[in-house]
Order: C-alpha cells, then sequence, then structure tokens
C-alpha cells in the first residue's frame, strides 16, 4: 500500500544520502522524495511517497527514527492529509491538439504558463494520481517532456509535524 | 589559551579518561600524532593494519564498559578501517575513530589520499561527522563518545581535514551534551512490563531468550535473577554467551544454527517467549515462516524499537534498557503473590530434558590418534578454570569455542557475531589484553582466520601482550569445509589451505614462543607449558582433524526443529 511519511531532520549536509542510503541499503521503495528547509533553517521537511506491507512500513518509519539526524517522523497515511505534486508537461501544441490541450488544461485546473508556436508548458498541482489522470487524458506521443516534484503532504487540521 | 585542532582533539580524549588509543600514523594525521607526541596522558598503540586498530578498539569496548578508541589516516588508512567499524556496527559496539581527511580546501579534487569517508562509512557507523571549522571539534568529540554509548550503542567515525587540525582555538569541553533529535530510550513502559509478569506466570511453557544486549547492557545479574525466579529454562545466543552463566542448570546452551536441540526445540514449542537484547537472526530462528508455525507469546526486551517486530511479530514489545527494564519486572513479579505454575513447570523440564537426551547434549567422540576440535577447547577451559577472556575469529572453531568453553561471566566472549569477520581475534585480543593486564586472554582461531591479521603479532611483541593463540589447525577453511560437505556434494571449491606456513617459525621470528602439537596426549601438557608463561605470547598450532564437523546444525533456510545431529550422517 502507498503511504506518505514526513520527516523533519536537520538541515545538515548529508542528512538527505542517510535517508536516501538507509532506503537503498534496505530494499524499501521510493516512489517519491522532496526535500526542503522549513521556516526553521537549522531543519530541513521532506516528504517520501513509500509502498510496503504494514511491516514495512513499520520498519521504515523505525529506521527513520533511528537515524540521528531525524528529529521526527509521521506517516500522515495514517490520518487525514493533503498531498500535492507539482508538474511541468511540454507538450507538443500544434493544429487542432492546440485547442483540445488548452481546454484540458483548463479541466484539470492547471495553466499554460509558456507559449510556441508549435510548444505549450503546463503546470499542474494536485495529488499525485491526479497528474497521473491528466497523463492518461492526453495523447502520449504529444509529450515532450514531463518533470514532477514528487509529492508534498501535510496533515489537516491539528495533526502537525513540529518540533 | 588557543590550541589547534589537533591538541584540541587529543585533550577531548583526556577529558573523556581514554587511556589507549589504537591508531597508524599517515600524512593527513600528522598534527594529531604530533599533539599525541606531546603529552602522555593518552597512551597510543601502533597496530601493523588499520583494520587491526579498529577490533583491538572492539576488544577494548567489549571486555570492559568503555568505549574504544581508533586513530587513522585518509583514503587506504580509513578504507581499511571499513571491515572493523562495519564489525563494531554489526554488534552494536561503543566507538569512536577519528579519521584524518585530505585539506578542507583540497576535498572533491581526488587529491592525494581522499576518499569519502563519511560516505563510506555512512551505512556501517551509528553516526559520523565531518569537521568543518576548528571550532566544531571538541563538540563533535563529546556528541560523538555520547551517542557511542548512549541508547544501543555503535561506532561513530570523525573525519578531520588536515588544515582544520592545524588551526588554532580556544579550547572549551563542553560539560553537557544534547541533541534535539536524539533521545535514547531508558525505562521502559510500567505498564507493558506488568502485563509481562502475568503473562511470566501464567505461562505453562516458558522461555528465555537472552542475546548480545544483556552482555552491553551490562544485567546479567538481572538476567539470572529472572531466570531463578520463573524457574523457567534460559538460553543465550552467540553473542550473549555469559550473560547467563553456562553452568547454571537451567541454561539449556546455546541456540541457532550451531545450539543445542534443547535450546531450539524449546524456542519452538515454548508458550511464552521473552527475547533479552535479542534480535531474532537469520543465524538464530532460522525460517521465519517454520519458526511462525508454532503458535507462542512473545515478549521482546530491546532499547532499539527498531529490532523490533523486525524478523518475527511480536505480541508485547517492550523498548528500553535491558537493566532497567529487568529490574522493573523483577519487583513486579517479587511484589505480586502469585506464583509460577510449578506442576506446569515440572512437566516443561522433563520435556526438556527428553530433549536433551534425544539430542545427546554436545558431544564428540574423542580420539587417541588425532586431535578434536573440542577437547581442545575443553582443555583450554579446564586449565584457565573457566574464567579466560577469549576472543575468536569465525568458522568452525568460533563455534566451537562458543558450544565448549562453557562461559559463566559477561564480557569474557569476544567474538564478530553479527558480520563474522575473519582476522578479527587476534588484534581485538589485544585490546582486551590491553584494558585487562594480567588477566589470561585466549585467541581461539583457524589458520585461515589468523593469517587475516597475524601481522599483528609484531604489535603484541611491541606492547609485551602475552596472549595465547589457540589455532586449531586443520588445513581447511573448515565451515566453507562443512557446508561444501553438507551441501554441495564434496566438492572442495578452495577450501583447502595449501602452503601454510610453520607458525612455530612464525611466532618465533616475531620473537614469541610457537609450540606445535600434533598428538593428543601432547594438547593438555603443551597448554599447561603455554599458560605457565605468563608474560610470554605463546602461539599453540594445534593439528586437528581436518574432517570435523560443527553439530548439531540447522542448515541455512531451514527451521529450528530441523536439524542434523552428528548421527544424521
Amino acid at each position: 500500500m502507498r503511504h506518505i511519511i514526513s520527516v523533519l531532520m536537520e538541515n545538515e549536509a548529508g542528512a538527505l544520502s542517510r535517508v536516501a542510503g538507509l532506503f537503498s541499503a534496505r530494499g524499501y521503495n521510493i516512489e517519491s522524495l522532496t526535500v526542503a528547509v522549513t521556516e526553521d533553517e537549522t531543519l530541513s521537511r521532506m516528504t517520501i511517497v513509500t509502498s510496503g506491507s504494514d511491516a514495512i512500513i513499520e520498519q521504515i518509519t523505525k529506521q527513520l527514527n533511528k537515524l540521528i539526524d531525524v528529529a521526527a517522523v509521521m506517516d500522515l497515511s495514517d490520518g487525514s492529509h493533503l498531498e500535492r505534486e507539482l508538474m511541468l508537461l511540454k507538450l507538443r501544441a500544434e493544429g487542432c491538439a492546440r485547442e483540445e490541450l488548452k481546454r484540458m488544461a483548463d479541466i484539470f485546473g492547471g495553466r499554460v504558463i509558456d507559449v510556441t508556436a508549435t510548444t505549450y508548458v503546463i503546470e499542474l498541482t494536485g495529488a499525485s494520481s491526479k497528474l497521473d489522470a491528466f497523463i492518461e487524458a492526453i495523447d502520449r506521443d504529444l509529450i515532450l517532456e514531463t518533470v514532477r516534484t514528487g509529492a508534498s503532504g501535510i496533515g489537516r487540521g491539528d495533526r502537525i509535524l513540529k518540533l | 589559551m588557543e590550541l589547534t585542532g589537533a591538541e584540541i582533539a587529543i585533550r577531548c580524549l583526556q577529558e573523556e579518561g581514554v587511556e589507549y588509543l589504537f591508531g597508524y600514523p599517515g600524512g593527513a594525521v600528522l598534527h594529531i600524532y604530533d599533539a599525541l607526541f606531546q603529552q602522555d596522558k593518552v597512551k597510543h598503540v601502533l597496530v601493523r593494519h588499520e583494520q587491526a586498530a579498529i577490533h583491538a578498539a572492539d576488544g577494548y569496548a567489549r571486555s570492559s564498559e568503555k568505549v574504544g578508541v581508533a586513530l587513522v589516516t585518509s583514503g587506504p588508512g580509513l578504507t581499511n578501517a571499513v571491515t572493523g567499524i562495519a564489525t563494531a556496527y554489526m554488534d552494536s559496539i561503543p566507538m569512536v575513530v577519528l579519521s584524518g581527511q585530505v585539506p578542507s580546501y583540497a576535498i572533491g579534487e581526488d587529491a592525494f589520499q581522499e576518499v569519502d569517508a563519511v560516505g563510506i562509512t555512512r551505512p556501517c557507523v551509528k553516526h559520523n561527522f565531518l569537521i568543518k571549522h576548528v571550532a566544531d571539534i571538541a563538540p563533535t568529540i563529546k556528541k560523538a563518545f555520547y551517542l557511542a554509548k548512549s541508547g544501543r550503542p555503535g561506532p561513530v567515525l570523525i573525519d578531520i581535514p588536515k588544515d582544520i587540525s592545524n588551526q588554532k582555538t580556544e579550547f572549551i569541553y563542553p560539560s553537557s551534551v544534547h541533541i534535539r533529535s536524539y533521545n535514547p530510550v531508558g525505562k521502559g513502559d510500567s505498564a507493558q512490563i506488568r502485563h509481562a509478569a502475568q503473562m511470566l506466570l501464567e505461562a505453562k511453557r516458558p522461555m528465555i531468550y537472552a542475546g548480545g544486549g544483556v552482555v552491553l547492557g551490562d544485567a546479567s545479574a538481572q538476567l539470572t535473577d529472572l531466570v531463578r525466579l520463573l524457574g523457567a529454562p534460559c538460553t543465550n545466543t552467540l553473542m550473549g554467551l555469559g550473560g547467563f552463566p553456562a553452568s547454571d542448570t537451567q541454561f539449556v546452551g546455546m541456540l541457532g544454527m550451531h545450539g543445542t536441540y534443547e535450546a531450539n526445540m524449546a524456542m519452538q514449542y515454548c508458550d511464552v517467549l521473552v527475547a533479552v537484547g535479542a534480535r531474532f537472526d537469520d543465524r538464530v530462528i532460522g525460517n521465519v515462516a517454520h519458526f511462525a508455525e508454532v503458535p507462542r507469546k512473545i515478549i521482546h526486551i530491546d532499547i532499539d524499537p527498531s529490532s523490533i517486530a523486525k524478523r518475527v511479530k511480536v505480541d508485547l514489545p517492550i523498548v528500553g534498557n535491558v537493566k532497567l527494564v529487568l529490574d522493573e519486572l523483577l519487583t513486579v513479579l517479587r511484589g505480586t503473590k502469585q506464583k509460577p505454575d510449578a506442576l506446569a513447570l515440572t512437566d516443561w523440564w522433563k520435556q526438556i530434558e527428553t530433549w536433551r537426551v534425544k539430542g545427546g547434549g554436545l558431544r564428540y567422540a574423542n580420539s587417541s590418534e588425532v586431535i578434536k576440535p573440542q577437547y581442545v577447547i575443553e582443555t583450554l577451559h579446564e586449565i584457565t578454570g573457566g574464567d579466560a577472556f577469549v576472543t575468536s575469529d569465525v568458522g568452525q572453531h568460533q563455534m566451537w569455542a562458543a558450544q565448549y568453553y562453557r562461559f559463566d561471566k559477561p564480557r569474557r566472549w569476544i567474538n564478530s557475531g553479527g558480520l563474522g569477520t575473519m582476522g578479527f581475534g587476534l588484534p581485538a585480543a589485544m585490546g582486551v589484553q590491553l584494558i585487562n593486564p594480567g588477566a589470561t586472554v585466549a585467541c581461539v582461531t583457524g589458520e585461515g582466520s589468523i593469517q587475516m591479521n597475524i601481522q599483528e603479532l609484531s604489535t603484541c611483541k611491541q606492547f609485551h601482550l602475552p596472549i595465547k593463540v589457540v589455532a586449531l589447525n586443520n588445513r581447511y577453511l573448515g565451515m566453507v569445509r562443512q557446508w561444501q560437505q553438507f551441501f554441495h556434494g564434496d566438492r572442495y571449491s578452495e577450501s583447502y589451505m595449501d602452503a601454510l606456513p610453520d607458525f612455530v617459525k612464525i611466532a618465533e621470528a616475531y620473537g614469541h614462543v610457537g609450540i606445535r602439537v600434533d598428538s593428543p596426549a601432547d594438547v593438555k601438557p603443551a597448554m599447561q607449558e603455554a599458560f605457565a608463561r605468563k608474560n610470554e605470547l605463546v602461539f599453540m598450532d594445534f593439528r586437528t582433524d581436518s574432517t570435523e564437523n560443527v553439530f548439531p546444525m540447522v542448515p541455512g533456510g531451514k527451521g529450528l526443529s530441523e536439524v542434523i545431529l552428528a548421527e544424521d550422517l
């Protein structure tokens, strides 16, 4: 099952590689991993999307907690949460496809942020599954480049991960 | 007064009460060696290979309650140390390793003797640091010692670039340390402990399975009290030997791949199992699915939450310092009127006795023609009164030492259990001997393992370490040969040790005493002579039976009850 795990860790050189190394050394999946500094510049917040049985997810959270640089871990999938990913798609936009792509972007709540005579760049945010759905919905042959950030997640309401 | 980074590093070691520093100099650590030269509190032990420095620091830590400390140079110094660091990591040994690094301005330029020390050691340390500023040296060393010995212990590496070791700053050693992202557990959850007590009192077939955590956590007294109070059988893992006295009637022997039949059967068929500072690894419970086929309740006490429910499902986890948890559990048990079910225990012990008879205990057919390795270990036990520190390398000799030495005290059995590092025994014995001057230290080894760090005979000479090397020389990589016999159709691929050196001459060349023993009748007299030489290292080369196998054996991937006994072949 897919899990979104949030990690609050020391913003130090090498902290990211400790997490990445843990996943590869123990054979855990990483669907995506995003990391950036928080409002407290000594802390980074990481969102890891992974999958595995309950036992594996339990081990993942325990192993993450065991890393000295990791201050707090939360499996967002344990409760109510929000998930957003940003995707930039460069598409061949010629002829009748031009109108169709614009319409699709509108339907999915995306924006065309760059236009040339033959291409569009579409910006789309949402849950990762929505981005998947957009890719499914358009003609794949039109895709020139796909850039996805990987999911970022946050708990709803008073589910707060903070030191 | 301002001190250089190198002087600060040494001052920090003094502050930590470090007596011995095991190391090997090189370009990147020259400033540190210079600082070392100008003081006499921290004594440096010059090894002959960096791997040995780490193993020596490791043996030092295992046989005491101290943190082992080593110092190596950059590049090959560090990479040579990695095997030792990984060995310590797998067995949770508290250790601080200082490594030199190329100057900070040269990092990343593929400088001479540059290697990414922090990157290479990341998966085999508890934590590591690359020093960026001279002012960070003292607080980082303080943190390193705290990390190494608190919680689940482990090795911590500090990489110090050469230029930084020569920069100056004010020396202030922090009096305390706080790491906000690191909060090791202490006491266990009291409700869980009360629940555990209840489960144990209601058990019909209780079993206590104790590992290295009991030894490292200095909880042997508590474990012994618990076992006696419950009247239950107790088994130790390879790492846990000595955590419960082997001579106690409630000890059913070591468990696992080469454990006793009764220990393994009791593990499989108990109704309440309490695991203390142990981690259900593959060499202990074998096939997980097979282990899970029989229903039993499992109570797991461990300081590391990630050890719990890693391989087996646990009914009652108790995360905490083993000593504190056992203390509390004992208090609860002593405070309740309910007593263990004596009737059920009588039946349980009868069952165990049946297994003991069926398994035949640990036994071998002694011979007057050829030296049986088990006989050598039994004789070692006799000559040393069962009170020696015994280090070992890895292979058959390690298993025979574990089976036949019958350790009664913790921290006496020093071996590489997790990583299984050949070449560990002799350098580990150096550390053991240094921290236990005057004690009897034996290194049980094989002709394969000893050659992986035999150069340390030179270090032993320089530092007057009267270690007794007990080499079980069967001319084979015995454990490899055994597996090839059992599982690879007698195809002894590369497991024969040809062109062996004359170990007596080697010992003599290094300035020690060598004794070669070929006949069973000479085993005891040779050992008596060797151990009478209190101030000398004696290398005993026992020519043992080359076809002897280690029994019982649970083959890899099999369940605990699917055991091969000596007579099955």
